[in-house]
């Protein structure tokens, strides 16, 4: 019983990271019908991040989660503007095939000045294990699980409880006819596609302490976390959130008791949802 | 051909689709005032012109002028903060959203209040335009379905509410695009009725192909032909004219 609940909290860790990433993902399709292939390279940006500050800043952990996904959100933004923007006109095709190459020049540039082993990063902000009753956790991993929740709870409260919600999920569903009420949707466009970096970007500095950080680390995740994308719902942000975690979780236990199929549950699991539901469990079939 | 009382004129109006001329220097002049219909066959450019007008497509060539300002490359939200609203003739409404915050969404855009602009203020903030909301859905009949889920209205229900958001944006200038389409004939009469009593102190431009409605409800017809104006004028006018009985009413009046 302790190992099923502390493979379940493990799930739950990994599934913050899933959750992160496909939580910037939705609201970046959803405002742009855009699929960031980037997300991945950009995650791993964060992670390294957090390592150059480190080492060559002489920065902490606490210094790198703010600053880091402060400067992935510019960097973002310009990608969006300079690059992303010039083709939303075309089919979607050519910025699937845009932020994927951006995501081949981001590894190979990280890859020819740091090469491809696995940076050590040793800032955590905190070491040791909390007593969770049943079984002792790491202090850390309670922490990003923490960081993850309240994240997505409150992008949650942003999106229905504010205007600035209220505006970017009408410019998502309908833009003509929010254009037509005298707003201005593109105002949002540029703005949205930046703070889903930063999401991206937030996940990378929270993965450094218990990661590996080597330039690949996002290439490995981004493909679950696609899987965990079609699942909820492309576009679907409270299913993004929710299929992260509950992904996460099946995972873990799979690991724990079909070892052999924990790799390909997800694939197995996104099968049967597109044959089921093509929509996705949270997502809307294409018309009013 | 423009005077005081045009309120929309356009002059050699042009746009191309990939080498096929679809509007073709339309000159056209809206009185103020006056419920002014474009009609035409399928294919005439009516709703191309629509999309011109609103700025949701740049015209190839010529100019809009819009109560005396130029409004040729302006963007669709500018147009409309300018006095123009339109409705789509596809329905266009948000599924999950309650009829009344349709009607909230579209006046608190409208709001030239410094605290409409603040996005990100709470949704509280809306409720100063509840009551505002509720006299509008009164004025087209839909005060008792407030709470609903736009998309489980039936069909003239969620027309009737598209009207309303075009209402509840105050405009100067109200652009319909097909009002009673696939509407049955108690939908159609009930909308007519609607636009008759929403038009007073409105100037209304639709497109619509039921002649009945327009025969109904247009002072003044355009009639379009592949892209082209073949005549504008009075409603009976227009409808003995030799040109439009061959090209258009010919099988009706013949």
């Amino acid at each position: 019983m302790t190992s099923f609940l502390q493979q379940l909290f493990n799930g739950l860790v990994s599934g913050s990271f899933y959750a992160l990433l496909a939580l910037g993902l939705a609201v970046i399709f959803g405002m742009l019908r855009v699929v960031n292939f980037a997300h991945g390279a950009l995650y791993m940006l964060g992670a390294f991040g957090a390592v150059v500050l480190g080492d060559d800043a002489g920065l902490g952990f606490w210094w790198a989660l703010l600053l880091v996904p402060a400067a992935l959100a510019v960097a973002g933004m310009a990608m969006e503007r300079l690059l992303v923007q010039r083709l939303t006109a075309l089919d979607p095709l050519y910025n699937f095939l845009l932020t994927f190459g951006i995501a081949l020049v981001c590894q190979d540039l990280l890859r020819m000045k740091y090469g491809s082993h696995s940076r050590p990063y040793d800032r955590a902000p905190f070491g040791g294990t909390v007593d969770l009753g049943l079984f002792d956790y790491p202090r850390y991993q309670v922490f990003v699980l923490a960081v993850s929740v309240v994240v997505c709870v409150a992008v949650w409260l942003l999106l229905t409880r504010t205007r600035i919600g209220t505006v970017v999920r009408a410019s998502t569903e309908r833009p003509e006819l929010t254009r037509a009420f005298g707003i201005d949707t593109r105002r949002w466009v540029t703005p949205v596609f930046g703070f889903g970096v930063a999401l991206a970007g937030l996940a990378g500095v929270l993965a450094a302490p218990m990661r590996a950080v080597n330039s690949d680390m996002g290439a490995d995740l981004i493909i679950t976390v696609f899987a965990v994308v079609v699942i909820g719902g492309l576009g679907s942000v409270f299913g993004s959130v929710v299929a992260g975690f509950a992904i996460g979780m099946i995972q873990a236990l799979g690991n724990l008791y079909v070892p052999v199929l924990s790799q390909t549950s997800v694939y197995l699991l996104m099968a049967v949802v597109l044959l089921v539901r093509p929509a996705g469990l949270f997502g809307k079939e294409e018309h009013a | 051909m423009e005077d005081a009382r045009t309120i929309l004129a356009t002059h050699n109006l042009c746009r191309d689709f990939h080498g096929f001329r679809a509007v073709n220097a339309v000159d056209l002049a809206v009185e103020e005032g006056t419920v002014h219909a474009l009609v035409g066959p399928n294919g005439a450019g009516k709703t191309t012109l629509f999309n011109l007008l609103t700025g949701f497509l740049p015209p190839t060539a010529g100019g809009i002028r819009f109560a005396g300002t130029d409004i040729t490359r302006l963007p669709p939200e500018r147009i409309a903060r300018l006095g123009v609203a339109r409705s789509f003739q596809v329905t266009s409404l948000f599924a999950q959203m309650a009829v009344r915050e349709h009607v909230e969404l579209a006046l608190q855009a409208r709001s030239r209040e410094k605290e409409g602009r603040r996005f990100w203020r709470s949704e509280r903030l809306m409720r100063r335009f509840e009551a505002p909301a509720m006299d509008v859905l009164a004025e087209v009949g839909l005060a008792g379905l407030a709470t609903r889920p736009a998309g489980s209205l039936p069909y003239g229900q969620k027309r009737a509410l598209e009207l309303a958001l075009a209402l509840a944006l105050e405009p100067r200038l109200l652009l319909l695009d097909e009002p009673t389409a696939g509407m049955g004939l108690e939908d159609v009469d009930r909308t007519v009725a609607l636009i008759a009593r929403i038009r007073s102190g409105r100037t209304v431009v639709m497109v619509e192909h039921n002649m009945t409605v327009v025969g109904t409800l247009a002072d003044t017809v355009t009639v379009l032909q592949r892209g082209e104006v073949l005549v504008t004028g009075p409603y009976r006018q227009v409808r003995q004219d030799p040109r439009v009985v061959e090209a258009y009413l010919g099988a009706d009046v013949a």
